[in-house]
């Protein structure tokens, strides 16, 4: 059942909150000991707010447009009192003394909140094996991963654990664990959707978004997460997104470019399925033509020099004085090593030291400094092709769902999986994946649609005519 | 560009405040190297008279009012804290030698 269909029920009263939150809750028990989706899971919060929206819809009131649906969070949106902890050691035991924003308009729009889910740490990779807790498995086969580093969310929604959830996205990490599991997942354009309560990562990419099974969920949950907020400076001040209308209006008119450059890396059936996904275009009346942004094959160098110089700044933080982990030590300075040490692991610390070294004196210009002339190269890319065309077509992933453990030692290959998604983040663009069919192993393909700044309508439009034109996923479960 | 050197890993892991292992810091100094032989491509470009990008949607100048209005409240962020001391975080000597 859609979110859009649960909060029609319940606000009607033709369906109590509490009955949709218990088969949540018996999805979530009868499936999560495989696929590990919950770094936490929030049954009797679940149970308590649930009853309060159906006393709310018995007294005659509206608990808003997502009344009674439940929701997986992604384990760095602050949840006040409740343990928020990116999936880190360093963590560990902390109660945010205050809700993040995407939780406030949550839960002022009646949803309910079931859980918070597992992830990469700090939200760094591309497979929510860094995990401290262990990783997700893909519930679309699960001797795979789930993608990263919303995995957690992508699987929980995949598994029919809940309709919806957020995620966040710096280089990808909505988009391809989406891709990965089969569902709906979209990055909105920087400052769109506040940050305020979000652990961050890499301040100038980070961006919360939603995750869903269709095109219209993903639209409504961003309405209800969207607009300006003043506690994070940098949102933007627009009104509210209202998204939700546009879906179904078409692509009759607009001109779409198939990117080549995120075809040159992919899978032949990934390929294939996206030559697929432009007929679908093409047939329902848009121009489709081939376009090429030679700059994002630069996108990836540029990101992991970017994401992680800002990551070592935002994450020395974690210094074992305020909140989290603290080992002692015979003074502070002492402490904040033996901390740091002791609660990062392998992948966090290997970001925080490559940002560190590309900041460092005699390296920054050539590493930091050229990754920021580099993004600013990208945005001019994107702002040529969209001179002609309304919106951009590629794969969301160069590849399938890969196995658990394949490239956890290797990072480069690692990173090589968000090479389509990376370019976004670096521009501010939005973008969104869309299930389309699946591969030669019988998973799923994601088809991924990217817009300018702020043009989140016309995405959306586009998406939903690729979701109405898509083969079936149906690989076995 | 020389590849990175296991020295200039130590250095970098003090400047992150970071102690690594001996075998961290085998498979970092590696692992950082194959990262940086790809960022190659950006290093090596000639980029002169590009302007940087810090922010795709920059935003200046962010005023509110300057109005007071309750902060978060002590006792719920000291709950979280690791040690405290009359209402204050508490932390390990300061002063002194530097480790």
């Amino acid at each position: 059942m859609t979110a859009a269909a649960i909060a029609a029920a319940v606000r009607s009263g033709e369906r109590r909150a509490a009955t949709v939150t218990e088969a949540s809750l018996a999805a979530i028990a009868a499936g999560e000991g495989e696929i590990h989706a919950f770094a936490l899971v929030l049954a009797d919060g679940a149970r308590r707010r649930a009853e309060e929206i159906d006393a709310q819809v018995a007294a005659g009131q509206d608990p808003g447009p997502l009344a009674g649906v439940p929701v997986a969070l992604k384990d760095n949106l602050c949840t006040r009192g409740v343990p928020t902890t990116c999936c880190s050691r360093i963590l560990e035991g902390w109660l945010p003394p205050y809700d993040a924003t995407v939780v406030k308009r949550l839960a002022a729009a009646g949803a309910v909140v079931v859980g918070k889910s597992n992830m990469d740490e700090f939200a760094m990779g591309s497979s929510t094996e860094t995990s401290a807790f262990g990783p997700t498995r893909n519930p679309r086969d699960t001797s795979r991963v789930p993608g990263g580093s919303s995995g957690g969310s992508a699987a929980a929604v995949a598994a029919g654990f809940t309709p919806v959830a957020l995620g966040s996205d710096t280089g990808g990490s909505i988009r391809q664990p989406a891709a990965l599991c089969g569902v709906v997942g979209m990055k909105p354009t920087y400052g769109t959707v506040s940050r305020y309560g979000l652990v961050a990562f890499a301040s100038s990419l980070d961006q919360v978004g939603p995750l869903a099974t269709t095109v219209a969920d993903a639209a409504l949950l961003f309405d209800v997460i969207g607009g300006r907020d003043e506690r994070d400076t940098t949102s933007l001040d627009r009104p509210a997104p209202r998204l939700a209308s546009v879906v179904g209006q078409g692509v009759e008119g607009m001109t779409i470019g198939v990117l080549a450059e995120y075809l040159e890396g992919a899978d032949p059936a990934v390929a294939g399925r996206i030559a697929q996904a432009a007929e679908v275009l093409a047939a329902a009346g848009a121009r489709v033509e081939e376009v090429s942004v030679p700059e994002v094959r630069l996108g990836l160098s540029a990101y992991y020099l970017i994401a992680p110089a800002e990551a070592s700044s935002t994450l020395a933080r974690y210094d074992g004085v305020r909140y989290g982990l603290r080992v002692d030590a015979e003074d502070t300075a002492a402490m904040n090593v033996a901390t740091r040490s002791a609660g990062f692991g392998a992948e966090v610390k290997r970001r925080i030291m490559l940002g560190t070294y590309a900041l460092s004196a005699g390296y920054v210009d050539a590493y930091y400094g050229q990754a920021l002339r580099v993004r600013t190269r990208i945005i001019d890319g994107f702002a040529a092709a969209y001179e002609r065309c309304d919106a951009l077509l590629g794969p969301t992933a160069p590849t399938t769902a890969f196995a658990l453990g394949a490239k956890l030692d290797d990072p480069l290959s690692m990173y090589l999986s968000d090479v389509c998604t990376i370019p976004t983040n670096l521009a501010g663009h939005p973008a969104i994946s869309v299930p389309f069919g699946t591969g030669a192993d019988g998973l799923p393909v994601g088809a991924q649609v990217l817009a300018p700044a702020l043009a989140e309508a016309t995405m959306f439009k586009v998406a939903a005519v690729l979701e109405a034109g898509a083969p079936a996923v149906g690989a076995g479960s | 560009m020389a590849r990175i050197t296991r020295d200039e890993v130590a250095h970098v892991a003090g400047l992150a405040r970071l102690r690594l292992t001996d075998d961290e810091l085998e498979r970092f100094t590696e692992q950082l190297g194959t990262v940086l032989d790809h960022a190659a491509d950006v290093a090596s470009l000639d980029l002169a008279g590009v302007p940087r990008t810090a922010h795709a949607m920059a935003v200046t100048n962010v005023l509110r009012p300057d109005e007071p209005r309750p902060s978060l409240d002590r006792e719920e962020v000291l709950r979280s804290a690791p040690a405290v001391e009359a209402n204050r975080f508490r932390v390990p000597r300061i002063l002194g030698d530097a480790p």
